[in-house]
């Protein structure tokens, strides 16, 4: 007999004839909160995991990015170092900073920053969510460079983290992000940045 | 009288036709194989803990960190309104789901098998580290990385590609502490617990190659020098490792929750990955993650959120590894399965939220355990993985205080469980035990008014032996210095309830 039959056939043997009927009760909802506090929330929660959130108007983003990315990388810093989701729209971008060309994802490693959209914010939680689209980028891109700096428009942020699965394509590569990188194998004690980007940045439009 | 048995493998216990014996369940399901992984110690718990409990450090350093996650896990649950409804939720998808978890593993396989996956079935350990080596020889790789996981330690996975000639590099902070410093682990979550930052200090300047002598023990220098010893491995990597939190049946999707960004390295950049993931851990649909994804986080690091889930279907063109392969894991689970009672057990969703309120686990850590599922659900997964004669001790190490059960995430009845196994071990004996001796005397006695009444009158001659202090002293002759040495036996009182009565009513 197979592994697989013969461990099938152990479940059914466990389980006997009469399985058990098991209601599940239903979970309230979310907190309704008007979209100003939906915002506001977002970026309290985001700022409580030592994340940088700079809010502004749809308009402001370009120059938003820029004061990200001076706060990050000091000011001096080069375009070239700066790599973009290949679905971020023209208007957010560095001018002179490369778009991701799907080089071997290690190479990746080199760029000191990268900037991407994402798929849907969580306020409860301060998540933010890429899904591999061209907007929020493959999962190496928002892995290998330091600095991240992620831009979240009003319309996409959710109040908790069902409302995101709602939203979200079960069979894309999903990356949900809840501050920078950080442990707590040292004594239980938080620690931010150790693989993954050691700075986060979120431009907040709207 | 004795109520810390020893385990059947310091001393085997001959077993009656038709009990249940180590090695199979009465229903004939397999347990978890002897001589593979690490579901066994060599020493029973009482043992274990008494040196673990002279290591004054050890207990410093365990009061510390579970005080601080204690606080914070308290803080963050508590902000949530319907936290008991989430609870009773999540408890109720679990039960639904092991109710009919052969259709759930069949839907599983044939869904990441339809997005480019590899489904394999996994009898026990042994058969599991097989297939894991084989699938790393075929890639012609010696090395991989690996991130922390649960499954693959229960099995020894490291062991056996050592064995065969493939390095393990351990990826987490708190498990590369463990590998370097040649330890084992002894918490579900932060594999290093016992250690604090300047024995972990020690552990980097002694074995990491290259590193600054100059390093301080400050945590974030310390979480630096890992980032740097292993970000070329990251980058040269072509295998990597991991288990699962859940996969979802209806769409074939994987989840690993992490915090440190060496899981998405291991899930993102080698050609392939491999995930070994006990048949447990499957859920039925996309929206049910939505409840554990609010409980798990919470109820584990004590954040509204760990810093990073990743979440996967197969193989996704140019995104991460071309090569997928998925193994499910028995190893004892479905023996567990047959247990009525015990099956909660396979509820767990791994938080460690009960090691951490645990009086017993904060006392004596988890290396007496034994195994590498410790503290009040190891006491109770462990010996029915692999049948409770082997790991007899272990339902007993607890006070049965229940605080474990208040903080289950998915609302496992420890408590209940522990009585159940100890019934199960007490049942299983054959020759009588100092215990059963004992009680069938008791039994005797109190169903003789005249031998009652002659025990109570005995029992003043306590009062001698404590010459006025509220407990007995500790030392007695045997056999009642097996219960005494462990516990505080009060000093009977002067007269019995019936003396009083009979005086009161006398006049």
């Amino acid at each position: 007999m197979s592994a697989r039959d013969e461990v099938l056939g152990r479940i059914r043997t466990a389980l006997g004839e009469q399985r058990p009927q098991v209601a599940v009760p239903p979970v309230p909802g979310p907190r309704s909160l008007a979209p100003a506090e939906l915002l506001h929330l977002l970026a309290e929660r985001v700022e409580d995991y030592r994340a940088t959130v700079l809010r502004c108007t749809p308009d402001e983003v370009p120059a938003t990015v820029v004061r990200g990315l001076d706060l990050a990388l000091g000011a001096g810093w080069e375009p070239a170092d700066v790599v973009v989701a290949p679905g971020v729209p023209a208007a957010w971008r560095p001018s002179g900073a490369p778009e991701d060309d799907g080089r071997p994802a290690v190479q990746l490693a080199a760029f000191a920053a990268t900037l991407t959209g994402v798929a849907t914010a969580v306020a409860e939680t301060g998540t933010l969510v890429l899904d591999g689209s061209p907007l929020s980028g493959r999962r190496a891109l928002s892995l290998l460079p330091d600095v991240l700096v992620c831009v979240v428009e009003a319309a996409q942020v959710v109040p908790d983290v069902p409302d995101a699965l709602g939203r979200l394509d079960p069979l894309a590569p999903l990356t949900m992000v809840s501050g920078p990188s950080a442990t707590s194998d040292i004594e239980l004690q938080r620690v931010e940045g150790v693989h993954g980007p050691r700075t986060l940045v979120v431009v907040l439009a709207g | 009288m004795t109520t810390t048995p020893q385990d059947a493998r310091a001393e085997p216990t001959p077993l009656a036709p038709g009990a249940p014996r180590s090695g199979t369940t009465f229903l004939g399901l397999p347990t978890a194989p002897r001589g593979v992984g690490h579901l066994r110690g060599t020493q029973s718990f009482p043992d274990a803990a008494r040196t673990a409990l002279r290591d004054g450090q050890l207990r410093a350093n365990l009061g510390r960190a579970t005080t601080t996650i204690r606080g914070k896990r308290a803080a963050v649950v508590a902000e949530v309104p319907h936290w008991e409804q989430l609870r009773q939720a999540g408890k109720a998808l679990k039960a639904a789901t092991m109710a009919h978890l052969d259709e759930h593993l069949e839907e599983l396989e044939r869904q990441v098998t339809a997005r480019g996956g590899t489904v394999h079935w996994a009898r026990d350990a042994t058969e599991a580290n097989r297939i894991v080596t084989e699938l790393v020889r075929a890639t012609g790789s010696d090395e991989v990385v690996k991130v922390k996981s649960m499954a693959t330690q229960e099995i020894g996975l490291n062991e056996a590609l050592e064995a065969a000639g493939i390095e393990a590099i351990e990826t987490d902070l708190a498990e590369l502490i463990v590998q370097l410093g040649e330890d084992s682990p002894s918490h579900i979550l932060v594999p290093a617990i016992h250690k604090n930052r300047s024995e972990i200090r020690e552990i980097f300047r002694r074995t990491i190659p290259g590193v600054d002598p100059g390093l301080t023990d400050e945590p974030r220098q310390l979480a630096m020098a890992a980032r740097t010893h292993l970000r070329e491995r990251f980058l040269r990597a072509r295998v990597a490792v991991s288990g699962a939190n859940f996969a979802v049946a209806e769409t074939g999707t994987l989840a690993v929750v992490e915090s440190e960004g060496n899981g998405r390295m291991c899930l993102t950049l080698p050609q392939t990955l491999i995930t070994v993931m006990g048949i447990e851990k499957v859920v039925p649909r996309w929206e049910d993650l939505g409840v554990f994804l609010q409980l798990l986080p919470r109820s584990s690091t004590g954040e509204r959120m760990n810093p990073y889930t990743s979440t996967w279907a197969g193989v996704t063109p140019g995104d991460g590894p071309q090569e997928f392969h998925l193994v499910l894991l028995d190893n004892g689970r479905t023996a567990v399965l047959a247990d009525e009672v015990g099956r909660e057990a396979l509820h767990c969703i791994r938080c460690s939220a009960c090691l951490n309120v645990c009086p017993v686990y904060e006392r004596a850590g988890g290396h007496a355990y034994g195994s590498v599922y410790p503290g009040p659900i190891g006491a109770v997964l462990s010996p029915q993985l692999t049948g409770v004669e082997d790991n007899a001790s272990l339902p007993y190490a607890s006070s049965l205080c229940g605080a474990c059960y208040d903080v289950c995430p998915v609302a496992i009845d420890i408590p209940s469980i522990l009585v159940h196994l100890r019934a199960e071990h007490v049942e299983a004996q054959t020759r009588p035990t100092a215990e059963s001796v004992a009680f069938r005397g008791l039994s005797r006695v109190m169903s003789n008014p005249r031998l009652w009444h002659l025990a109570q009158r005995a029992a003043g001659l306590g009062r001698f032996l404590s010459r006025g202090r509220p407990t007995l002293p500790a030392v007695l002759p045997p056999p009642v210095s097996a219960w005494t040495r462990t516990r505080d036996l009060p000093t009977p009182p002067g007269k019995s309830f019936v003396q009083q009565w009979t005086e009161e009513h006398r006049r």
